[in-house]
């Protein structure tokens, strides 16, 4: 690999852009496709940069349409957990959703919540769930997860969820917590199916007790989910 | 982002520029093909330097070692390898899946 294309990734990377690397296996030569252009020392014709297009937007890294001399390499960008609560599961939550490779950002009006000393490295924002959720172009690579138990700040997040493609919604609460959260929403007009989009009581059901082992639950939970599903489109895709 | 993350692909790819910058030679091993069951998925990669440092994976440890040995001779040669690793493989005696899996592995040098 030429240091210059690897110079020209990991700048398209650093901006979020969906991108892919071919490589001929037999030479070694490659070339990168990034904003519908490709760079680089290897040339592939029209039909080929369709099936980079589908390969990008379905994530998935492989041989190109089944011929073996070329791979493609997808580097989309990172999924995205969208934590509402800076409470003490979101602490344990957000470092492990980092180690999954997740970009997370953290979602609490209340100051005294939403610290960087509680949540260091982290995007946080002190605005309301419903306007910060929708500032963040929800797609299906992300997440949301509402940790607050406070209706007046999970629901407006929730609703935007719900008006969104996001992979998973998940609430925490108990079941009865969970049951009024559900008739609320549907007086505000959303239906049977649309609700259960949202996974509640949050996380799968290991008797976890700490904070952390909520945690666990929850992230196994959205793995599962993840995993199960058809694999979620690129932004550039579902835009 | 934070410097705690564990080895993610990103890792790998911003390493190698790393340790060219440090006068390095470096080789990428990139998972190209997977059949039955292997350990990490196609595009895993494993970024090694000539002093057999190396960070990412390929497999779950079987194989990594004969892939560094592989990309030290990339390194020197210049020249990419494809390599197979499997059960069907004659290699598989010495250093093969355990899981039964059989894998291609894409070598090349960072020029």
């Amino acid at each position: 690999m030429k240091r210059e294309l690897l110079d020209r990734l990991l700048e398209a990377r650093a901006a979020k852009r969906p991108l892919a690397l071919i490589t001929d296996l037999a030479t070694g030569r490659q070339a990168l496709f990034c904003d519908n252009k490709l760079s680089g020392d290897l040339g592939l014709g029209d039909d080929r940069v369709g099936s980079l297009r589908q390969a990008i937007a379905a994530d998935r890294s492989g041989v190109l349409d089944g011929d073996d001399g070329l791979f493609v390499q997808v580097v989309n960008p990172p999924l995205r957990m969208v934590v509402v609560g800076a409470v003490h599961i979101a602490q344990t939550l957000v470092p492990m959703a980092t180690l999954a490779g997740y970009e997370v950002i953290v979602v609490d009006p209340r100051r005294a919540w939403a610290t960087a000393e509680r949540f260091p490295g982290v995007t946080l924002t002190t605005e309301w769930p419903d306007g910060a959720l929708a500032g963040l172009g929800l797609d299906r690579r992300c997440a949301v997860v509402t940790l607050t138990h406070d209706p007046k700040l999970d629901d407006p997040a929730l609703a935007v969820a719900l008006g969104s493609e996001t992979f998973y919604i998940g609430a925490l609460g108990s079941k009865r917590t969970h049951g009024r959260r559900l008739e609320r929403l549907r007086s505000q007009g959303f239906t049977k199916a649309e609700l259960a989009r949202i996974h509640g009581p949050v996380g799968l059901a290991l008797g976890a007790k700490s904070p952390a082992e909520i945690a666990v639950s929850i992230l196994a939970q959205i793995t599962q989910v993840l995993h199960q599903a058809p694999a979620p489109r690129s932004a550039e895709a579902a835009g | 982002m934070s410097s705690s993350k564990p080895p993610t692909e990103d890792d790998v790819l911003a390493q190698a520029a790393k340790w060219q910058d440090q006068g390095r030679q470096v080789a990428l091993a990139t998972v190209v093909a997977t059949w039955g069951s292997s350990p990490r998925p196609v595009g895993s990669q494993l970024v090694v330097d000539q002093r057999n440092n190396m960070l990412g994976s390929v497999s779950g440890g079987c194989i990594e070692g004969a892939v560094v040995h592989e990309a030290r001779q990339v390194m020197e040669s210049g020249q990419p390898r494809l390599l197979e690793f499997g059960v069907s493989d004659e290699q598989a005696w010495e250093v093969g899946l355990a899981c039964g899996g059989t894998v291609k592995v894409f070598v090349e040098r960072l020029e």
